[in-house]
């Protein structure tokens, strides 16, 4: 299991979820993906992209002071 | 034991590729959904920029439609190869800069592609014959089986009736019996097989789904396309072409002045790539300068931009101008005023 972490910052939607979608592919079940995303979009789209693919999202956290969305979800079984 | 078989569905958000997948569905097909991010999808620019767009609902149709069928998405990134859809259509523009017909072939035709790279049968794409006047006409399904090389594994079940048989139909895979003969504009059909779907919330999108049918963006996209004599574009271009007021007081050079707040944080993002002016004596907007000014021009684009400041009305600006190298400039100019602005300078 390992941790990793994709810049979608400036990216409007649904680039972010484009983005998100080809680095899980890579990644193995059980990993973690930490998306930090500009596009306020990203926060219903990478969530329902999540449950859509069987996906777990972990966290969605704003981080006031960056004006950020930092998501974090775990990869399911393709 | 009979072979599951399965079908790629073009998901492009809108309620009928929703009921074409959903009619496969209920065939017992596995069904998963694709979706093609060309750069002008509206469904992506608009949620971040304006402050009137914040206030819609912030979500992307296309995912929300495979939630309501429990099918797979699969959103793919075509802009460097949309490009070419975009500039040599084969099959020319309709109203505007869009090229709908070759994009209809291209899509179905990359859909092909991935179907075969994993393994699905067929393609479902939700046209109705007489939808669409440019891309929906009997004689252009034709035309979009035979040049995305789908052939007879593209299935309409909307309008599947009114076509000739496709090979699920031949192999028994699909029953015809169980699809639609949807013909024309009219949007009860639709609205009457959602209801039987049980689908009580569907996106009704009003103008399409592409900034290519938009008069106002086609207008920008060839006056970009002539001030440059190139047909090229960068997804940076596309997507400043959606926001801000444009105007061109000279071929060689344009401001892009943000219209709110939504609009300045938005372009604040290109200011290391464009020279820029703000405003120094009072509120006024992020102006962004696309194309080279000579040193001559600086006067009247200082002018222009302090146009759109709080204090246009006043005889004098401060605004000060951002150069891409670093430097930077303060001008005191009077704005010009509303008649000193030709409208053919609006873009």
């Amino acid at each position: 299991m390992s941790h990793h972490q994709l810049d979608a910052r400036r990216l409007l939607c649904p680039l972010p979820v484009i983005r998100t979608q080809n680095c899980a592919k890579k990644l193995n079940p059980g990993d973690t993906l930490e998306v930090t995303c500009t596009d306020p979009g990203a926060e219903s789209d990478i969530p329902a992209w999540c449950r859509i693919n069987g996906h777990k999202l972990l966290e969605v956290r704003h981080d006031e002071a960056q004006d950020e969305l930092v998501i974090t979800l775990e990869v399911g079984e393709e | 034991m009979t072979k599951q078989r399965k079908a790629v569905a073009l998901i492009s958000g809108g309620l009928d590729s929703l009921l074409a997948a959903k009619a496969m569905l209920e065939q017992g097909i596995h069904v998963e959904g694709i979706n093609f991010y060309t750069g002008f999808c509206v469904e992506g620019h608009t949620h971040a920029i304006r402050k009137k767009d914040k206030e819609k609902p912030k979500r992307n149709n296309a995912l929300w439609s495979a939630e309501q069928l429990g099918i797979k998405l699969h959103i793919i990134d075509v802009i460097e190869e949309y490009k070419d859809v975009l500039i040599n259509p084969k099959h020319g523009y309709g109203a505007n800069m869009n090229p709908c017909l070759d994009c209809k072939c291209f899509m179905v035709s990359k859909a092909r592609e991935w179907a075969e790279e994993n393994g699905f049968d067929f393609i479902i794409t939700g046209e109705v014959i007489g939808q669409r006047p440019m891309s929906q006409r009997r004689e252009t399904m034709n035309i979009v089986s035979r040049e995305s090389g789908a052939g007879d594994i593209l299935v309409r079940p909307l309008c599947a009736k009114n076509l000739p048989a496709t090979l699920p139909e031949t192999e028994g895979w699909i029953s015809r019996e169980k699809m639609y003969d949807f013909n024309g504009r009219s949007r009860k059909p639709q609205m009457a097989l959602a209801t039987e779907f049980d689908f009580k919330e569907y996106a009704q999108p009003a103008g399409g789904c592409c900034f290519l049918t938009d008069e106002s963006y086609s207008k920008k996209l060839v006056d970009l396309w002539d001030a440059r004599s190139s047909r090229e574009y960068e997804m940076d271009d596309i997507m400043l072409l959606k926001v801000g007021r444009h105007i061109r007081p000279k071929p060689h050079f344009k401001l892009i002045v943000g219209r709110e707040d939504g609009e300045n944080r938005f372009m604040d993002g290109y200011r290391k790539q464009f020279d820029n002016f703000t405003t120094v004596s009072c509120p006024g907007p992020l102006v962004l300068i696309d194309g080279e000014m000579q040193a001559e021009d600086v006067e009247l684009a200082a002018r222009l931009a302090a146009r759109f400041s709080k204090d246009k009305n006043s005889d004098s600006v401060t605004v000060c101008l951002h150069r891409r190298d670093g430097t930077e400039q303060e001008f005191t100019v009077t704005p010009l005023r509303n008649e000193e602005i030709p409208e053919a300078w609006s873009i």
